[in-house]
């Protein structure tokens, strides 16, 4: 018998599996945008019949960072910046488990950049939702790398000089299989965009657009949003990469003038994982390497067989 | 040095193949029944530079460099000689000739490369021959070289020209060509061995040195390994099948050890962005339920002190290496030092605490490479090595049976699912991972995928089943708990204490304590100041977190007076001393090395006996005396 039994398990679509009981109740503000990638994410999971047993989230610091603590799988709340390089490994240790990461736009984009970059570089085969509201919100409400330029706040007081950052073109360039961005104005599409990103095998990089009430006001992720993909305005091949990425930049920029374009930007179903072009290439095991300390009949090898040869 | 040994240092450019032909010699020496002990010597740069390897080679044990040296073969550089190069090599032609003269002993010779070197251009060289007594055979290697195969093979002239001078038997050595080289090349080395051998033998006089390597015989059979090696098979033995790192000298050598054995056992590494990364995917493997480690060295080290503090109040298993080099900041990539001590026992925030090790030769680093992984799995703690320069890349001969042991995969305090249902869950069905009552501090995990063990693993202080809580009680209940495995930790180090060695007679006069990689040459000095008629005898401690408190002031007490003997500018070791036993500043005085290169036996005995018994300022700066407090 498996040593992980809940990997794997069907259950009833039942949300309120993933919901921990009364405590703790979310301690985000009212209206908050975080609410919609909580309630996405459970009907995602109840929708995709997983287990909340072998289910990992794991999380940065920030208000996106209570994620887990709201959501019933096993969780790991890192620090700031370090939700992706947790999650890759284990995946990597055992590939059966349905690995989330999630993390703000500061925890992810700026803190946590450079393993946002290279884990969509090897794209590794796990989900990362970014909550992206613009703001650093529990340190209260300094400017973010997505904020837009000519952002005031205490930190930036004379308006931010920085361009922000394109997060939908950084991971498609950087090499992820699917990147798309959702808002919380939109459960439906929401839940339907990670259900899909669950499921697909390699990095999917979710922006998620949420709004923070509390310290940015002004975002747009309030206004109603666009579906690209259900618009004929919008007609593009999301399998084709310069397709995508032209679609990105236009909505990037569109995002700043006042237009929430959401949608599936790219998906590329042909690119290995990371796992699998690991395992090609015979650097991955055959079977889960979590399995393997369980199984009593496995014989672990010593280097006193394997390599004091050589140094004989 | 004593009368029977061959120290051989082979000196060139880096790039020119000075550390596998020196490896090559050693293991030869070593499957002829000797002893041996290498030393290697390098700058930070690929090719050029000067680099030299010592070759030490006794029919006793042996555990250090040794004092000087007494066989000298200077390769040259080649890539010095080319003009275009000029400007970035300087005047640097001859340093493998004239570098090395200053430790060459009386008598010694002197092999040169006459093809590539030219001794007159060093301006007192033969008064300085005829003032050692040193005997010079210049030899053209280069030319006996290029004849039979390529100019490359001139360390295999070299070679050759060393076994008929200190009269080594020749198939010793060729013996182990066959074994090393491919046979492509192994054909014209071995028509080079022979010619430059026959040519010393008609050419020159080889009798007129006094310098025979000696002979010998094992009682059992010996392995030649670097520390880098033994921690990397210590891991390996101890199920160890997930690594993650980021190269930074001198760690890269435990980190490629381990890759490239990795995959055929099975097991994953990673190379990843930066060393926050690497100490994160370790943590990230080992939460998941894979045995895990990651390593660095100083710089690197300092990235990991965030994931070392999360890793400690997640309750995750991580097993960290830390390769000691000169610092601060990027200091002397490849000089070891021991500097990084309060870095690795103190960094990350808050009340942190970890387990430290400082083994003191390749032996010891493999069980406590082991030993590290079983407290770190057992106590969910994070576990550190603790090694310098030195010891991961000297070589030394090992018995074969310190790695004849059983392997062990045991994941240490996690639950089964049977277990699991049994263990209490809150009123959610949340497992309560991280419980107060329990003996001895630890709290049995479960793993991802597991049923019925959901919990939330975070860096915030937590309530038992991982719920972010800032409850005054709850806080000191977990603290409590976290701390009390430090203490079940020390009393098991206690009860099994293997690592602290006490050197000498019991009841000799004074102590010189020290630790790690310095710990064989002090054992060689202590011998040396006894036979000068001193009473010393040696403590060298290997656990430094938990502190071996009781054996440390129990050897203190047994002593009139301490030296205390370590690679740091500032005291670092005996510091830890003062501050773990709550006094002995006026028992022990220091002396310090951080020059860029370790003790040499001869440091010690000089600063013993000059400053520390004489009272005298020792005669350079090559090492330093810090007197007793009050002094």
């Amino acid at each position: 018998m498996s040593a992980f039994s809940a990997i794997g398990e069907e259950t009833e679509e039942d949300q309120n599996e993933f919901t921990p009981g009364l405590e703790p109740q979310p301690t985000w503000c009212p209206g908050c945008g975080d609410f919609g990638v909580l309630k996405a994410l459970k009907g995602a999971a109840a929708e995709l019949g997983l287990s909340p047993e072998e289910m990992m989230v794991t999380t940065g610091i920030g208000c996106s960072g209570k994620l887990n603590s709201y959501f019933n799988s096993y969780g790991f709340h890192t620090i700031h910046g370090r939700s992706l390089p947790i999650a890759r490994a284990a995946k990597l240790a055992n590939p059966g488990l349905t690995v989330v990461a999630a993390g703000g736009d500061g925890d992810g984009y700026g803190i946590g950049g450079n393993h946002f970059m290279h884990t969509a570089r090897e794209n590794h085969d796990i989900t990362y939702i970014v909550f992206n509201n613009e703001i650093f919100g529990l340190t209260k409400g300094q400017t973010s790398p997505t904020s837009p330029m000519g952002h005031k706040s205490k930190t930036q007081p004379h308006g931010s000089a920085k361009t922000p950052l394109r997060p939908l073109s950084m991971s498609l360039n950087a090499g992820a299989s699917y990147v798309a961005r959702t808002a919380a104005v939109n459960p439906n599409q929401a839940k339907d965009i990670i259900v899909e990103a669950i499921q697909h095998d390699g990095f999917s990089h979710v922006d998620f657009l949420t709004q923070c009430p509390t310290w940015n006001k002004d975002a747009r992720q309030y206004v109603p949003y666009i579906d690209i993909n259900d618009s004929d305005d919008y007609e593009f091949d999301k399998t084709n990469r310069s397709e995508a990425s032209e679609m990105m930049f236009e909505t990037e920029n569109a995002l700043h003038e006042g237009t929430v374009l959401t949608g599936r930007y790219y998906v590329d179903e042909d690119r290995p994982s990371y796992q699998q072009e690991k395992k090609r290439i015979g650097e991955m095991p055959e079977e889960p390497l979590a399995e393997r300390y369980f199984d009593d009949s496995y014989e672990w090898e010593r280097s006193f067989d394997n390599f004091l040869d050589k140094h004989k | 040095m004593t009368d029977h040994e061959l120290i051989w240092r082979i000196a060139g450019g880096s790039g020119d193949g000075i550390a596998s032909t020196s490896q090559n010699f050693a293991k030869a020496l070593m499957r002829a029944g000797l002893h041996v002990f290498t030393h290697r010597h390098y700058p930070s740069r690929i090719r050029g530079g000067h680099t030299y390897t010592e070759v030490r080679v006794s029919a006793d044990p042996v555990k250090s460099r040794g004092d000087g040296y007494n066989f000298l073969l200077a390769l040259g550089d080649s890539f010095a000689r080319n003009p275009s190069e000029g400007a970035y090599y300087g005047n640097e032609e001859i340093k493998p000739l004239s570098e090395n003269l200053d430790e060459l002993v009386e008598g010694g010779v002197i092999v040169y490369d006459s093809g590539l070197l030219d001794a007159s251009e060093i301006e007192d060289f033969d008064e300085r021959v005829e003032e050692n007594d040193w005997h010079v055979y210049d030899i053209d290697l280069r030319t006996i070289a290029r004849e039979h195969g390529r100019e490359v093979m001139r360390n295999t002239a070299g070679v050759a020209v060393t076994c008929a001078i200190a009269d080594i038997e020749p198939d010793v050595i060729k013996s182990l060509m066959s074994d090393a080289m491919p046979d492509k090349i192994l054909e014209p080395n071995l028509t080079v061995f022979d010619d430059a051998y026959e040519m010393v033998q008609e050419e020159f006089d080889v009798e007129a040195p006094d310098i025979q390597a000696p002979t010998g015989e094992h009682d059992e059979e010996q392995v030649l390994l670097s520390g880098s090696d033994a921690i990397a098979y210590g891991a390996i033995d101890e199920g160890c099948r997930f690594i993650a790192g980021y190269p930074m000298t001198p760690w890269t050598e435990v980190f490629t050890i381990m890759t490239q054995n990795l995959p055929e056992l099975g097991g994953i590494s990673e190379q990843v962005e930066d060393e926050i990364a690497a100490a994160a995917l370790a943590i990230g493997a080992s939460h998941a339920g894979a045995k895990a480690m990651s390593g660095s060295s100083g710089g690197g080290f300092s990235l990991m002190s965030e994931p070392l503090g999360l890793a400690e109040i997640t309750e995750t298993p991580l097993v960290l290496v830390e390769a000691m080099r000169a610092g601060p900041s990027t200091g002397m990539p490849t000089k070891p030092e021991q500097s990084d001590l309060e870095h690795v026992l103190y960094t990350s925030q808050g009340d942190s605490h970890r387990v430290v090790f400082a083994p003191g030769n390749a032996a010891e680093a493999y069980y406590q490479t082991r030993k590290a992984f079983k407290l770190a799995y057992e106590y969910q703690i994070p576990s550190i090595v603790l090694y310098d320069q030195k010891l991961g890349g000297e070589l030394s001969n090992v018995p074969a049976s310190v790695f004849d042991e059983e392997p062990n995969a045991d994941l240490g305090s996690v639950l089964t699912e049977a277990e699991l249902e049994e263990a209490p869950h809150d009123d959610a069905g949340k497992y309560q991972r991280f419980q107060h009552d329990t003996e001895n501090g630890v709290s049995p995990r479960s793993l991802p995928g597991q049923k019925g063990g959901r919990y939330l693993a975070t860096g915030n202080e937590h309530m038992p089943a991982g719920h972010i809580s800032e409850s005054p009680e709850n806080r000191v209940a977990q603290m409590n708990r976290r701390m009390q495995k430090v203490d079940s930790i020390r009393a098991e180090l206690n009860d099994d204490n293997e690592f602290n060695t006490v050197y000498g007679d019991e009841d000799a006069e004074i102590g010189l304590i020290t630790f790690g990689s310095q710990q064989g040459t002090v054992e060689e000095a202590a011998d040396v100041l006894n036979e000068n008629g001193h009473s010393v005898k040696v403590f060298g401690v290997s656990e430094m977190m938990p502190f071996p408190k009781q054996q440390v002031s129990e050897f203190l007490d047994s002593v009139e007076e301490a030296l205390v003997v370590e690679m740091t500018a500032s005291a670092q070791f005996r510091g830890l001393i003062q501050k773990e036993l709550g006094g002995y500043g006026d028992k022990m005085s220091s002396l310090l090395k951080y020059n860029g290169n370790p003790f040499e036996p001869a440091d010690i005995v000089e600063g013993f006996e000059t400053a520390l018994l004489e009272g005298e300022e020792l005669p350079d700066n090559r090492t330093k005396f810090v007197p007793k407090v009050g002094e």
